[in-house]
């Protein structure tokens, strides 16, 4: 219960001056531009998309700035501007097969054509720290290849060219949108990754490590991961057809999980997939594996009682703007809760001590 | 007939597409350098808004919400009646003010102009721009070698 108290608006005026001068720290320090963070902790900038489900890098950057760094704050403030913004229509679904890839592996298929593109990966980096990044320096220029022309192909067309992994059933079904209508359970597979791809990473990468640490194992391999940009079209009706609207960088993992056969299914490979904003390596395998997980209904698998399969379980406890709303309310004004708390622990042991003493009294 | 529609769309489709991801500044600064800049009625006044990305499950497979991306867009029509319309992303008004002009010019005879001075030059430096990251990721290609062990 929460009762309007009034008399703690000059505190808050000045805890809020306060919050920003603490934001703005030592000033003989020169102060961060939202453009430095937005190039450089571009990865903080894509996770605040990602999670804020907002692609928009300045805004990204802005809420970062503002949020002192606190991510899920960042997060906050983006999913709240974008609850303002008009809803000019839907895109077109993303072709990833045409992503003019920067990085692109496969764990299963050494030879893949297109090969095996590394990126700007922290892979293999020695996790030292570098002192050198703590002075000023100059970045020595990236060697350059032959870029490649072709686009880069599917590894699962490899497999599905022998029939031996699940094919993902062609459909242009229009798909629900949880921010349009609020989540139902059982939840159809276009909703659970939709909150999944906007779930907190801690949550979704702890839920990933419990079914391979054997709550609900699924043996997988990362059949593909590939981060690049990809072109967003949509419909425009005023013209009749579609143009680009856009472009996007996009994490994008395939598994490839065995799979013994089930009452329903033959023995093939089955797939889980990950779909993320920006270059979101861990989230985007860590999404395929609890898709993965939460698929184990549909293709005939047991329930073994692990929470990775638990959709209710997976999909209310992802969204760090719904826990951290909920978490931290408890610590605003509940005097008047407190209060009646207060009476009724007094009273119980009043009625403890009262029976004592008598008991006491009888004894004697 | 149906033949020129398509050809106009696709042309359409072209320069509308390249000027809603290019890089502002680049494109504000060839815009900024066209002479003649024809006077115009808004019909409707930049907006900016969000449109709900999609993927696909398995990169194949059937639609799902990924999020939201930002996009500014309005329309306006020219003196001569021409009607041109600025798709955006990203929340520039300015940008998207530019945008339907040039659609609307390339629909007019200044087209070949625009071409030249705009769309030419920030084509040419976006599929720069596109080509140096591609082979920046080219020299970062696994190149594999077996070694031979043993001695036959």
């Amino acid at each position: 219960m929460y009762v309007a108290v009034k008399g703690g608006e000059r505190a808050i005026e000045n805890a809020h001056a306060w919050l920003a001068e603490e934001r703005r720290g030592d000033t003989s320090v020169a102060e961060l531009s939202t453009a430095q963070i937005r190039e450089q902790l571009s990865l903080a900038v894509n996770r605040v998309m990602a999670e804020g489900s907002l692609f928009d890098a300045d805004l990204a950057a802005l809420a970062i700035k503002q949020s002192r760094g606190d991510l899920i704050e960042a997060i906050f403030l983006i999913r709240a501007y974008r609850t303002t913004l008009p809803r000019f229509g839907a895109s077109r679904p993303v072709e990833t097969g045409q992503m003019a890839c920067d990085r692109r592996i496969s764990a299963t298929f050494k030879d893949a054509p297109g090969g095996q593109v590394l990126g700007p990966t922290f892979d293999y980096t020695h996790r030292l720290l570098d002192f050198k990044l703590a002075a000023e320096g100059e970045v020595t220029p990236t060697e350059q290849g032959t870029p490649r022309e072709d686009v880069t192909p599917h590894i699962t067309e490899f497999l599905q060219g022998e029939d031996i992994i699940q094919r993902e059933p062609e459909s242009d079904a229009v798909p629900g949108d949880l921010t349009r209508e609020p989540m139902e359970f059982p939840a159809n597979r276009a909703l659970r990754l939709q909150s999944l791809t906007r779930g907190d990473e801690g949550f979704i990468l702890g839920m990933a490590y419990s079914t391979q640490r054997g709550y609900a194992r699924n043996h997988a391999f990362v059949g593909e991961l590939r981060i690049g940009k990809v072109a967003v079209e949509m419909d425009i009706p005023e013209l009749g057809f579609a143009i680009e609207i856009g472009e996007l960088e996009l994490t994008e993992c395939e598994t490839v999980n065995q799979f013994q056969g089930s009452k329903t299914e033959p023995p093939q490979f089955t797939r889980g997939y990950g779909l993320v904003f920006g270059q979101s390596e861990r989230k985007s395998i860590a999404m395929a594996l609890v898709d993965r997980a939460l698929r184990w209904e549909e293709l005939g698998e047991d329930n073994l009682g692990a929470a990775a399969q638990d959709e209710e379980f997976v999909l209310s406890h992802s969204d760090n703007i719904q826990a951290t709303g909920f978490l931290e309310h408890i610590k605003l004004p509940h005097y008047v809760d407190f209060q009646s708390e207060l009476e009724l622990v007094r009273k119980l042991r009043r009625e403890v001590e009262e029976r004592t003493t008598a008991h006491q009294e009888a004894a004697e | 007939m149906a033949n020129e529609i398509d050809t106009g769309n696709s042309a359409r489709k072209a320069w509308m597409s390249l000027i809603a991801s290019a890089p502002e500044e680049v494109m504000m600064a060839l815009w900024g350098a066209m002479d003649n800049r024809p006077s115009f009625d808004w019909l409707r006044v930049p907006e900016v808004g969000g449109v709900m990305v999609r993927g696909r499950m398995g990169g194949t497979g059937a639609p799902f919400n990924v999020g939201e991306m930002t996009v500014t867009r309005c329309s306006l029509v020219l003196g001569d009646g021409t009607v041109g319309h600025g798709y955006i992303q990203g929340r520039s008004k300015p940008k998207a003010e530019a945008a339907a002009l040039i659609d609307a010019l390339m629909q007019t005879e200044a087209a070949a102009l625009v071409q030249r001075d705009v769309l030419k030059p920030l084509a040419d430096q976006v599929a720069q721009t596109k080509s140096n990251r591609a082979a920046k990721a080219a020299a970062t290609k696994v190149e594999f070698f077996t070694m031979v062990r043993g001695e036959d």
